[in-house]
């Protein structure tokens, strides 16, 4: 006899389940966690060296890349100082909950204070998939054109925090900053912003700071 | 473009509802998308006649209900629904706003036998 059953649960709700066994585990070691997101080339990688370098001797700094296929990122930071571990998705577009908690278990937790989670170069399909992250990032980049948060509104609309990179290339790119931050403002209202070059260095000493006052703020919640 | 792993999920959801009745067969799923949700049906379709096949819900029919994104501003209440690249109120040119519904991604029934 047919029947009608029904269910009402969230598609990726068992993802979810996961990041919070992942937010757990973390915080079991103290260790406060970000996701950064951003389309591919649009300088996650560049950000998180300058991270690594700028926070050497402050911060013990761990680090998850989620690539395709090769580990060319995790070389570069672990070059500027980080331990890496690199997750290749084999072809999907977006790190899991499941992929992030089989490279939690390869890191030695306790022997960091901030962990970093390079994801896929994707502005559509990290967004619905939660880590377990306790912040997470956007880099948007001058070259990408301003009108990505009116393409992309799910990314823009869950993260904590949209780094503007390459401004260095303002001049020679047409790009209208006020266009863009009125899309972001109107997805993501009062949301934290750094315009920052990670070619010339302008601005990153405004996120070097936001994020070790993340890790503050982490761990003065839990003491 | 995860629509492998969504449809993954649509069918361990299922499965597991289904077990939990006994049934012998699911024949169709009722799942509601948000607008925003970016998920293609078609893609869905693709992989569910993939991966379904030899589980007891092979051959069912998918149903999809799709969400309109609705925004409300903040400034001024309004609720209106955006068509492409409109993220300003309508009634009061507001830029703060938050959306009410359009990001849904359920598996909402069913149908068993
Ligand atoms: N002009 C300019 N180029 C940058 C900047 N940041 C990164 N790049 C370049 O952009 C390219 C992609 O950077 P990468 O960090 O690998 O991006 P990812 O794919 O997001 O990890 C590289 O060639 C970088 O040198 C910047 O602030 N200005
Ligand atoms: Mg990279
Ligand atoms: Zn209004």
């Amino acid at each position: 006899m047919p029947q009608h059953i029904p269910v009402v649960e969230n598609i990726l709700s068992a993802n979810d389940r996961l990041a919070l066994e992942n937010q757990a585990e973390l915080d079991a070691a103290g260790v406060f966690a970000v996701n950064i997101m951003a389309s591919p080339g649009a300088g996650k990688t560049s950000l998180i060296e300058h991270t690594v370098r700028g926070l050497a001797g402050k911060l013990r700094l761990g680090m998850i890349n989620g690539d395709v296929a090769t580990s060319l990122d995790a070389d570069r930071a672990q070059a500027a100082g980080a331990v890496a571990i690199q997750i290749n998705t084999g072809g999907d577009c977006h790190l899991d909950a499941v992929m992030v908690h089989s490279a939690l278990l390869k890191l030695n937790l306790t022997e960091f204070d901030l962990l970093i989670i390079e994801n896929v170069g994707n502005l559509i399909c990290p967004a619905s998939f939660k880590l377990g992250t306790h912040k997470s990032v956007l880099v948007a980049s001058i070259p990408e054109g301003d009108d990505k948060p009116y393409k992309y509104p799910g990314m823009y609309r869950g993260v904590d925090a949209v780094v503007i990179n390459k401004i260095d290339l303002l001049p020679y790119v047409p790009f209208r900053m006020d266009y863009f931050k009125q899309g972001i403002a109107a997805l993501n209202p009062g949301v934290t912003q750094f315009e920052l070059s990670c070619r010339t260095g302008e601005g990153l000493p405004a996120w070097l700071a936001w994020i070790q006052n993340q890790v503050q703020d982490y761990r003065n919640t839990r003491s | 473009m995860h629509e492998l792993a969504v449809t993954q999920s649509v069918l361990d959801i299922a499965l597991r509802h289904a077990g939990e009745q006994n049934a012998r067969r699911i024949t169709d799923l009722y799942l509601v998308l948000g607008q925003w949700s970016s998920i293609v049906d078609d893609s869905v379709q693709f992989y569910w006649d993939i991966i379904s096949a030899g589980t007891i819900a092979q051959g069912a029919t998918l149903h999809f209900r799709r969400v309109p994104a609705e925004l409300v501003c903040l400034d001024c209440g309004q609720v209106y629904q955006p068509t492409g690249e409109e993220l300003i109120c309508p009634q009061c040119a507001g830029t703060r706003l938050r959306l009410r519904q359009g990001d849904e991604l359920q598996l909402e029934a069913i149908d068993i036998e």
